[in-house]
C-alpha cells in the first residue's frame, strides 16, 4: 500500500519557552528549536507498521521552506522511503485550506491510497486534515487510534471520543485519517538514522511542479492570525490541609465533582 | 605364596590387556574432549574481536590474585572457603591426576611417594568432604540459588550430578589406594604408608580383612572407574556450569582492566570511521566479542551478581545471573556438539526483554562481586546499542534524548539559562563564579553538569561547590551556556552517536577555556571526563579537593552542631565502585569534631545503588519498590539519620525515597559539598 503522512515542523513546547515578540504579533523565534509535530510522528510510525504488515511503502511530505528539510530527513531516517519537501515563495502566508490545496495538489501526482495526517499541530488550527479529503473528495475521519484492515479495500478504524470512550468505524480506501496520539509506540530516530539517510535527495516541488493555482498564499488567505497573548494567571494550585485520611477524603471528593472518579 | 595385585597395566580386563584397554580410553576421552571444545569455540571464532593481549604482567599478576588467590571468594565466607578448599584441592591433584592415568598406560609407571603422596591424599579427602558440603547446600539451598520461571529452570540436578562424578572420581582413588595398601598389608610386603585420617587410610583399615582376590577386584575396579569417571566428567563439563573448571583461568586473565570504561562500539575502528559500521551494538549472539561468549561459558552459576544487584533487589525484571546462563544455554543450543550452528535470531524478543536491558543502572556491583571477573556493564550498553540502532527505545527516554540532541541537557532547557544557579542575589553576595565564554580565564573549571545547573534542589550542591572552591583560594570558572551535558549516561544507555557529540563539543570547549584541571561535584560527569573523553585536563571530584583542602588547611571545619545527628556515608556507584573513590569522603566527614558516623551494612564496593543517574531518571521501570527506599531503610537499619552522599542524583533518589518511605523527619540527606559549606570557618 502506497501511504503518504503529511508532517509539519514546530517548536517543540517541551524544549523551548514560548514568549510572546516585542510587537505582540508572534511567538519570540531567535532561540527555539523545532521538532516534527508529534501527532505527525505517530502517523508516520502507524503508516511504518502498516507497511511492515501490508507491504508498500510511506512518503513523507511537509510544505514549508529549506530549514523543515530536517523533519523530512528525521522521518525517513524512521523508515519512510521517500519524502517531498512543497515549497515556493507564492505558499507563504497561506491559510488552513491554502495548505491543504497545495497537499491535494501533490496527492493528485501520486497514488496514494491511505493518508494521514497527525490529529493537528502544536501550533495548528487541526483543519488540514479535513480540507485535504473535501478538496480530494475523500473520506476522512479524525482522531484516530487504531487501523486495521478488512476485506475490499476497506478500513475498520477505531475513533478515541470524549470521556475515554472508543468508537469503530468502517471506512473505504482511499481516505485521508487525522492520527491521535497513543496509537502506537513511535521508534527512535538518533543523529546515527539521519545521517544515513543525509545523502538521499528529497525533491523540492513549487507551485508549476505540482501544476496548482487556487487557494494558496497570503493573499487567498482567509483566516489571518490577529493577536497573540499569554492569558492571565488563574488562581493557584490549591493545597489540601488535614490530616492524611482527611486529605484523601477531600481529594476524592474533589476528583468525582470533576468527573475524573465514578 | 600368593600371587602380589597386578597394576592396572599388567591386568587383563574381560580378556583385554589394561595396557591395551587404557591406552584406548586415553586416546577416546581425549578425542572426544577436544572435538567437544573446538565445538565451544566455534562461536567464539564468529564472534567480535576485542584485543585482550595487551600488558601480560598486569594480567598474569591479576590471575595470581583472583584465579589462583581465590580474591573475592572470602566475600561469600563459608561458600568462599569450601571453594578455596576445593580448588587447592584441585591444584594439587592436577599432578596425581597424571600420575594415576600414566599407571595404566605405562607397565613402569608408579604412583608418587613421600610428601606430595600424603598431601595429595588430604586433598582428595577435602575435595570429597567439599563436594558433599556442596551437594547439600544444593538441596538446602540459599534463597539466592532459586531460579525464577521467566528465567528458565534451575540446573540443581545438574550440578548435584556433576559434584557426585567428582566425588566418585575421589572415592575411587581412595578405593584404589586402600585397596592396595590392604593387600600389601596382608602379604606382609612393604605397605605404602597412608597419612593417617586422609580416605584412602581409611579405607584401607575398612578394607584390612577383605580376602586378596576381592581387594584385586576392588583395586582394578577402581582405577577403571576412576579413569572412567574422569573422562566423563571431561567431556561433560563442557556442557554445564562445570566449564569454569576448565575456562576460569583464560576468563580471569583476559579480563577487563580498564573499570569505569565502556568498549567502544566496534574494537578497531575509530570514531570517524564508526558512520560505515553497519549495525550498531550487539543483536544476534554473534555481536558479542569473544571474551563475552567466554564469559557466558565461565559462569558458574553461583547468583552473587544477583545477589548484589540494585535492579533485582527490587523486583526489576533483570538478574545479571540469568543474562549470562540463557546466553549460554542459548550458545550451547545454536552452536550443538552434533549438527550444524544455526543463528542469527536476535536476542531481543528472544532470550532478552527490552525491559530487562533497560532496568540496569550500570552500577556494577554484579562486577565488583563475581569471582570470576564476568563483565555484564559492556554486554548491557552493546544490547541498548542494538536496540537504539533498531529505534526500539522506551518513549520515557525518547523525549530526554531529542532534548539532549537539540538542547544539550535531557530536559530541554534553554542553554542560555545554563548558568542562572549562580544569579541568586543572596549567593551573589557571597561568591562571584566567572563564567569562561573568553572574557575570562581561569586554572580550573567547576564541571557543572546538566542537573546542577537547571534542577532547583540540585543547583545548591553546585552553589556549594563553587563556595568550597573560592574558599579554598581557588582559581575557578564554569563553562556556562557552551557547557553540555556530559553524555555519560547517554553513552551508558546506548547513544553513542550522540554521546559522541555531546564529548567533541564538551572536549572542545574545555580546551579554548585553557584550564589547567577540572574538578566536578557529579560522579557521572566525573566517571565521563575521567574515562570516556580524551585529551582532557585531569579531572577531580569534589570529595577529593575537599579532603586535600581540609588536610592541608585551607578548608577549616566547625563541629557539628546537633550532636544527636548519626551521619553514614552512601558511596555513589561511579564514585566508589567504578572509581576507587572510598575513603576521601570519608576522611572529610571525619574531620568534622563531633561527627558521629557509621557504615551501613552494604558500603564501599557492596555499595547499594540510589535507583541510577542520568537517563535513570526519567525510565520508568517496572520494579515493585524504588531502590532509593530500601537504601534509606538500609541507613536506618545502621542507626542513621543523615544519609551524605556525594552525588546529585544520589540526592535526588534518596530523597524522594525518604518521603516515599515515610521518613520525613526522621531521615535527611545532604551532599557532601552541601555540609561541608555549612560546616566551613
Amino acid at each position: 500500500m502506497e501511504i503518504l503522512v503529511c508532517a509539519k515542523r514546530v517548536p517543540d513546547t517541551s524544549e523551548n519557552e514560548i514568549e510572546l515578540n516585542s510587537a505582540g504579533n508572534d511567538i519570540e523565534r531567535d532561540d527555539l528549536v523545532y521538532s516534527v509535530n508529534e501527532p505527525d510522528n505517530y502517523a508516520v510510525e502507524e503508516a511504518l507498521e502498516i507497511v511492515e504488515r501490508t507491504g508498500g511503502t510511506v512518503t513523507v511530505v511537509t510544505v514549508g521552506g529549506d530549514e523543515d528539510e530536517e523533519i523530512l530527513r528525521r522521518e525517513m531516517a524512521m523508515g519512510a522511503k521517500q519524502a517531498a519537501l512543497l515549497s515556493d515563495d507564492t505558499f507563504e502566508g497561506s491559510d488552513g485550506r491554502g495548505i491543504a490545496s497545495i497537499l491535494a495538489a501533490f496527492v493528485k501526482k501520486g497514488h496514494y491510497e491511505l493518508i494521514l495526517t497527525g490529529v493537528q499541530a502544536d501550533d495548528g488550527a487541526a483543519q488540514v486534515g479535513g480540507m485535504l479529503a473535501a478538496l480530494l473528495d475523500y473520506p476522512f475521519a479524525s482522531l484516530v487510534t487504531s487501523i486495521e484492515f478488512q476485506e475490499g479495500g476497506k478500513l475498520k478504524i477505531g475513533r478515541e471520543i470524549e470521556g475515554g470512550n472508543k468508537e469503530i468505524y468502517e471506512i473505504d480506501l482511499p481516505c485521508v485519517l487525522s492520527i491521535q496520539t497513543g496509537i502506537n509506540e513511535p521508534r527512535y530516530v538518533g543523529m546515527r538514522g539521519i545521517r544515513q539517510v543525509a545523502s538521499i535527495p528529497i525533491p523540492t516541488l513549487g507551485k508549476a511542479e505540482l501544476g496548482m493555482n487556487g487557494f494558496s498564499g497570503k493573499a487567498a488567505a482567509k483566516v489571518k492570525c490577529t493577536d497573540y497573548f499569554v492569558p492571565p494567571m488563574g488562581k493557584g494550585a490549591e493545597m489540601l490541609t488535614g490530616s492524611q485520611g482527611e486529605i484523601i477524603g477531600k481529594l476524592v471528593d474533589l476528583l468525582k465533582a470533576k468527573g475524573g472518579l465514578k | 605364596m600368593v600371587e602380589a595385585i597386578q597394576p592396572p597395566a599388567q591386568a587383563t580386563y574381560w580378556l583385554v590387556q589394561g595396557q591395551t584397554l587404557f591406552w584406548i580410553v586415553n586416546l577416546l576421552g581425549l578425542a572426544c574432549f577436544a572435538y567437544i571444545v573446538a565445538k565451544r569455540i566455534t562461536p567464539l571464532l564468529r564472534a567480535q574481536r576485542d584485543p585482550r593481549f595487551d600488558r601480560p604482567f598486569l594480567r598474569l599478576g591479576r590471575l595470581l590474585q583472583f584465579w589462583l588467590g581465590q580474591w573475592r571468594h572470602p566475600r561469600y565466607l563459608a561458600a568462599g572457603i569450601i571453594h578455596i578448599f576445593l580448588f587447592a584441592g584441585f591444584m594439587v591433584l592436577v599432578a596425581h591426576t597424571f600420575y594415576f592415568l600414566a599407571l595404566g598406560t605405562s607397565r613402569h609407571a608408579t604412583m608418587p611417594s613421600g610428601l606430595y603422596a600424603a598431601i595429595s591424599d588430604y586433598a582428595a579427602t577435602i575435595v570429597l568432604v567439599c563436594m558433599i558440603v556442596a551437594i547439600v547446600r544444593r538441596i538446602l539451598k540459599p534463597a539466592r540459588y532459586a531460579v525464577p520461571p521467566r528465567y528458565g529452570k534451575a540446573h540443581t540436578a545438574d550440578a548435584i550430578f556433576l559434584l557426585s562424578l567428582i566425588a566418585i572420581l575421589m572415592l575411587a582413588d581412595g578405593l584404589f589406594e586402600g585397596s592396595l595398601a590392604a593387600s600389601q598389608f596382608q602379604q606382609r610386603l612393604a605397605v605404602e604408608s597412608l597419612p593417617v585420617l586422609s580416605l584412602a587410610w581409611i579405607l584401607k583399615n575398612a578394607l584390612i580383612a577383605v580376602p586378596l582376590p576381592a581387594l584385586a577386584n576392588l583395586y582394578l575396579g577402581a582405577y577403571l572407574v576412576h579413569e572412567l569417571a574422569f573422562y566423563f566428567l571431561l567431556c561433560y563439563r563442557p556442557f554445564g556450569i562445570q566449564f569454569h573448571v576448565e575456562t576460569s583461568l583464560f576468563s580471569v586473565y583476559f579480563a577487563k582492566l580498564d573499570r569505569g570504561t565502556v568498549k567502544p562500539v566496534r574494537w578497531g575502528v575509530p570514531d570517524d570511521k564508526l558512520d560505515q559500521v553497519k549495525s550498531f551494538g550487539v543483536k544476534t549472539i554473534e555481536d558479542f566479542t569473544w571474551k563475552h561468549m567466554l564469559d557466558f561459558y565461565s559462569c558458574a552459576d553461583c547468583g552473587r551478581c544477583s545477589d548484589q544487584c540494585p535492579a533485582n533487589a527490587v523486583g526489576r525484571p533483570l538478574s545479571p545471573r540469568f543474562i549470562t546462563t540463557k546466553a549460554r544455554d542459548y550458545c550451547f543450543q545454536h552452536y550443538p556438539i552434533f549438527g550444524s550452528s544455526h543463528n542469527g535470531q536476535p536476542l531481543i524478543g528472544g532470550i532478552y526483554s527490552e525491559d530487562e536491558i533497560w532496568s540496569c543502572t550500570t552500577c556494577g556491583a554484579c562486577e565488583a562481586e563475581c569471582p570470576l571477573l564476568i563483565e555484564y556493564i559492556d554486554k548491557i550498553v552493546d544490547l541498548r546499542r542494538g536496540m537504539v540502532d533498531d529505534g526500539k527505545v522506551p518513549q520515557s527516554l525518547q523525549k530526554p534524548l531529542k532534548a539532549l540532541e537539540s538542547r544539550g541537557n535531557p530536559f530541554g532547557k534553554m542553554e542560555k539559562k545554563k548558568a542562572d544557579w549562580i544569579k541568586s542575589p543572596a549567593f551573589q553576595q557571597t561568591c562571584t563564579v566567572k563564567v569562561l565564554n573568553g572574557d575570562h580565564a581561569a586554572d580550573t573549571l567547576y564541571f557543572v553538569d546538566s542537573i546542577t545547573s537547571y534542577d532547583d534542589r540540585i543547583q545548591a550542591i553546585g552553589r556549594a561547590t563553587a563556595k568550597i572552591l573560592d574558599r579554598a583560594g581557588e582559581n575557578f570558572g564554569i563553562l556556562g551556556a557552551v557547557e553540555k551535558d556530559s553524555g555519560h549516561d547517554v553513552r551508558r544507555f546506548g547513544e553513542e552517536t550522540l554521546f559522541m557529540a555531546l564529548r567533541d563539543h564538551n572536549t572542545e570547549a574545555i580546551k579554548a577555556s585553557g584550564v589547567r584541571r577540572i574538578v566536578t561535584a557529579d560522579p557521572h560527569a566525573f566517571n565521563a571526563l575521567k574515562h570516556d573523553y580524551k585529551d582532557v585536563p585531569p579531572v577531580e571530584h569534589i570529595s577529593q579537593f575537599i579532603a586535600r583542602a581540609v588536610e592541608a588547611g585551607r578548608i577549616k571545619l566547625n563541629p557539628v552542631e546537633d550532636p544527636n545527628s548519626v551521619y553514614a556515608y552512601h558511596d555513589p556507584c561511579y564514585l566508589g565502585r567504578h572509581n576507587g573513590i572510598y575513603d576521601a569522603p570519608r576522611a572529610v566527614l571525619d574531620a568534622i569534631p563531633g561527627l558521629k558516623r557509621v557504615e551501613m551494612a552494604r558500603c564501599r564496593d557492596r555499595s547499594f545503588c540510589c535507583g541510577g543517574g542520568g537517563l535513570a531518571l526519567f525510565y520508568e521501570p517496572k520494579e515493585d519498590q524504588r531502590m532509593g527506599v530500601k537504601r534509606v531503610q538500609m541507613a536506618a537499619e545502621a542507626g542513621a539519620n543523615v544519609i551524605v552522599t556525594a552525588c546529585p542524583f544520589c540526592m535526588v533518589n534518596m530523597e524522594d525515597a525518604i518521603k516515599v518511605a515515610g521518613m520525613e523527619g526522621k531521615m535527611t540527606a545532604i551532599d557532601l559539598a552541601e555540609l561541608t559549606e555549612k560546616q566551613m570557618r
